[in-house]
């Protein structure tokens, strides 16, 4: 069965998670560390001593590198995928990504992390391959298979770019699930209820409400709407402008200056965040690089009204929610809770009122673990695909596309032609024909979204159908249809009617990467890299060791050596020997600490030495012939090495 | 635009190779998926086309078939049966959409008959919804009144002004509005009912009825959502 295996992944704004189904459960995967969290954080390891190209650090292990070396880590990259330069100069406002400075327009954007650059779904790529190797390692075989869950409100370029991450991971993603669904499925396992469920789902970065129907196992989402922006990071972001201006006007620090502090500022901000879930306050403590101490009392009704207008965000999303799905929200008989901001008791308060719980005696879903739900679910959907479960062999998700696809009419107008909210696998057929005589293209601009003009919708992609037969203007007739997939992602495709040739279609992907952009972007040509580059440093490591090794054997004959003390004798033997065993172990960094040791320890022996070569080069000898007589053992830099005397 | 592809040409199965005499979703033979076939929103439910339908029934329908066609039951299928399974479930959630729905219902069935209905044929007419030759000529006073109240409310919030009394008397029209939809649609299951039941000449007339009346629907609603648009913003 282990050959059959499909995981379910949630690549989450903060967090990420790997789940399977075992024995009709779904299971977490924990990590070498022992946590199912794997942290959304991605690490450029410092670059190694001869310059190759550095490795990466996912998880736990990045999140303290944010302190360190804040330049080569990033979070939150979630909130970038599948977006235009031009749409997320907010998030670059309130977020340390820094862009690489020669991103041209409809390129997709790079961030650089200390001297590389990667683009979003690069970044998403190595957390999946951290979640792959987490499920490799407790499985002990390879994990080639995935369902990876999206925010139910993600658009066509976002779910793609989602795919092209798996794709570079080395994952098959099978199929993109809603996050609000998933975790529906992972509540539906034990419970075999019909009726109707809404699901307030607010994450680190993402805000999904969707409604589904329950009935013979089929999970039919009625609708679905959120906010691709909002989130618990907007919370900590609102916590750490007051701290920052509070630092600058009562301690006159400009922390904004200090990157590595800001996170650790931002870290106590979560941390107060997370305590005043529980507690009637929280503080924070912190020591300011002027040696003054920032503290400061956060009382709960002051973080509530402080959030307050981010958290009424969610309002709107669901009365829309309710409309479309043509219900009211006494109508909803259950409400699960999804996300680690739905731990805020606010939050939790504002779902009472919106579908009036508290008075119908009613109250929400959080049995489950809303950090691990949604990845649950993932694993429930990725056994229903296995189709040879009994668990879930009578169970169906039925989701729905969260947006409106439309095509640019004449004057900038939107036709729409596949309506938010329709079940998919979706499709329209559409004719279109010629303006010119003899006209062999046509152009046809998709866009997605709710509004009147295409100015305003997100442009999806530019279809140029080529090969038209050269007719009278208006004669041919092209029908394209356009067709949306089970993971929400649209395809196209043409005929000419009259000629009955199957058009040829080019697409210009208005955001996103091209196949060969992907192809190329594939982490596993990486992994054989890093691999052979592990080779290739230790091979390099050994060498340096040689060299030195064998010059300080010479150097025991130099007179210098007679100058040292016995101790200074005895302890660059024993660096020596060390040296020596550790060149032949397999352990890269003992050969780099034990080679620099030695350097250490020869330090004195080389400035005697050298000594002894300025005294011969002022007896008429130039320096380079004194080196000569030295050999090039010398390796303390030494202050006059540069120098040429005459 | 609609599938108008000739189900009555015999087909073979891909898998068995048994004659399909009836173009359908699954092989009658081995219960094989095939490609997409042609015919009718209504054929893929396997009923004659009609106004009136069981919904429960309907939605049954579709669970079922959802259960054997979606692409989640081909995930490791062959790519062909998947390319299949995903036009097919497309087919079927467009005809339940299409089916479930009385007005989208009602001109899909128009427009299969012949009929030249909905916003496509007035824009390829050049005639925009605010065309005067389209407000219903019984409505025309009313309708010109409206929009210069919907003008004025706009231009006082533009400014930040409420005109309370102007916003009661949108309040009033939309009311009237609404229930003149209401009409509209019990006109229309009428007219449903006699399609359903009426011989040739009976159909025609009901169809003629219900092209009238679909038109007067979409501009009555269409100046609803003016008012709610222009209230709610």
């Amino acid at each position: 069965m282990t050959a059959g295996r499909i995981v379910g992944i949630d690549l989450g704004t903060t967090n990420s998670l790997i789940a399977y189904m075992e024995g009709g459960k779904p299971v977490v995967i924990p990590g070498a560390d022992g946590s199912n969290l794997v942290p959304s954080v991605v690490a450029l390891d410092p670059v190694p001593a001869d310059g190759g190209r550095p490795t990466i650090t996912v998880g736990n292990g990045a999140r303290k590198a944010l302190i360190e070396t804040p330049s080569r880590v990033i979070y939150s990259v979630k909130r970038l995928m599948g977006r235009g330069l031009e749409e997320i100069q907010d998030e670059l406002k309130l977020f340390p990504f820094r862009l690489a400075d020669d991103i041209e327009a409809g390129e997709v954007p790079r961030v650089q992390l200390g001297e590389m650059r990667f683009t979003p779904p690069e970044i998403s790529a190595y957390v999946l391959r951290q979640l792959k190797r987490n499920a490799e390692r407790f499985f002990g075989a390879p994990v080639t298979q995935a369902v990876i869950t999206v925010p139910a409100y993600f658009n066509d370029a976002q779910r793609q770019a989602t795919k092209d991450a798996g794709r570079m991971a080395g994952l098959d993603v099978l199929r993109l699930v809603n996050e609000p669904t998933a975790a529906a499925l992972a509540y539906g396992l034990d419970r075999a209820k019909e009726g109707m469920i809404a699901v307030y789902d607010l994450g680190g970065g993402t805000f999904d409400i969707s409604i589904l129907k329950l009935r013979d196992g089929i999970f039919e989402v009625q609708s679905t709407n959120g906010d691709t922006h909002l989130g618990g990071d907007d919370i900590d972001n609102l916590l750490l402008a007051i701290a920052l201006d509070e630092i600058h006007s009562e301690h006159g620090v400009n922390l904004r200056a200090h990157p590595g502090a800001v996170q650790a500022l931002r870290k106590a901000a979560i941390d107060a965040k997370i305590r005043l879930s529980t507690e009637p306050s929280a503080s924070f403590d912190i020591e300011l690089p002027n040696g003054d101490r920032y503290q400061r009392e956060i009382p709960r009704e002051v973080f509530e009204q402080l959030i307050e207008p981010v958290l009424h965000r969610t309002a709107g999303p669901c009365k829309q929610a309710l409309v479309d799905a043509g219900i009211t929200a006494e109508q909803i008989d259950e409400v699960v809770l999804v996300g680690g901001s739905t731990r805020i008791p606010a939050v939790r308060a504002l779902v009472d009122h919106l579908f009036n719980l508290g008075a119908r005696g009613k109250k929400p879903h959080i049995e489950l673990n809303p950090d691990e739900v949604v990845a649950l679910g993932a694993a429930v959907q990725a056994d229903i695909l296995t189709g040879a479960s009994t668990t879930t062999e009578e169970m169906l998700l039925l989701d729905v596309t969260p947006l409106s696809l439309g095509i640019e009419a004449l004057g900038g107008v939107v036709a729409k032609i596949i309506q938010r909210n329709s079940t998919i696998p979706a499709s329209a057929t559409e004719h279109f024909t010629t303006g010119v005589d003899g006209q062999t293209n046509v152009a046809i601009h998709v866009v997605q979204g709710e509004r009147e003009l295409a100015s305003d919708c997100r442009s999806l992609a530019r279809f140029d159908l080529k090969g038209v037969p050269p007719m009278p203007a208006g004669l041919p007739r092209i029908e394209v249809k356009f067709l949306i997939d089970a993971d929400g992602i649209l395809q196209v495709s043409a005929r000419e009617q009259r000629s009955g040739k199957a058009a040829e279609i080019e697409v210009k992907p208005t955001y996103g990467l091209t196949d060969e952009q992907v192809e190329s972007m594939i982490l596993d040509s990486f992994d054989h890299a890093e691999e052979d580059f592990a080779k290739r440093l230790l091979i390099e490591a050994r060498n340096e060791a040689e060299t030195i090794l064998s010059k300080v054997d010479q150097a025991r004959n130099n007179p210098a050596w007679a100058q040292l003390t016995g101790e200074e004798q005895a302890a660059i033997g024993a660096a020596r020997d060390r040296l020596a065993s550790a060149k032949l172990g397999e352990d890269l960094s003992a050969i780099r600490e034990s080679t620099a040791a030695l350097d250490q320890a020869t330090r004195r022996l080389a400035e005697l030495m050298m000594d002894a070569a300025v005294s011969a080069a002022m007896r008429g000898k130039t320096m380079a012939t004194a080196g000569e007589e030295l050999g090039d053992n010398i390796t303390a830099p030494h202050p006059m090495a540069a120098a040429e005397f005459k | 635009m609609l599938k108008t592809v000739d189900s009555a040409v015999p087909v073979v199965c891909w898998s068995c190779s048994a004659v399909q005499n009836v173009s359908a979703l699954f092989c009658a033979n081995c219960s094989k998926i095939q490609p997409p076939p042609g015919g009718t929103y209504f054929s893929v439910f396997g009923i004659e086309p009609r106004l009136n339908l069981d919904l429960a029934a309907l939605e049954s329908e579709f669970h079922r078939l959802s259960r054997k066609l979606h692409p989640d039951r081909f995930a490791r299928a062959t790519d062909r049966e998947k390319e299949w399974s995903l036009a097919d479930t497309a087919l079927l959630n467009d005809a339940y959409r299409t089916l479930k729905d009385p007005i989208r219902r009602t001109e899909y069935l128009l427009k299969l008959q012949g009929a030249e209905i909905g916003e496509e044929f007035a824009a390829a007419n050049g005639r925009d919804r605010r065309d005067p030759s389209r407000v219903p000529s019984d409505l025309l006073e009313e309708v010109f009144e409206l929009n210069m109240q919907l003008e004025e409310t706009r231009a006082a919030r533009k400014f930040g002004e409420v005109d309370e009394q102007l916003e009661k008397d949108l309040m009033l029209a939309k009311e009237k509005f609404d229930g003149l939809l209401k009409d509209v649609d019990s006109n229309l299951r009428a007219q449903g009912h006699a399609w359903d039941e009426g011989d040739d000449t009976a159909r025609a007339a009901a169809q003629k009825a219900m092209v009238a009346l679909l038109d007067r629907r979409r501009y009555l609603n269409n100046l609803v959502c003016d008012v709610a648009e222009t209230l709610g913003a």
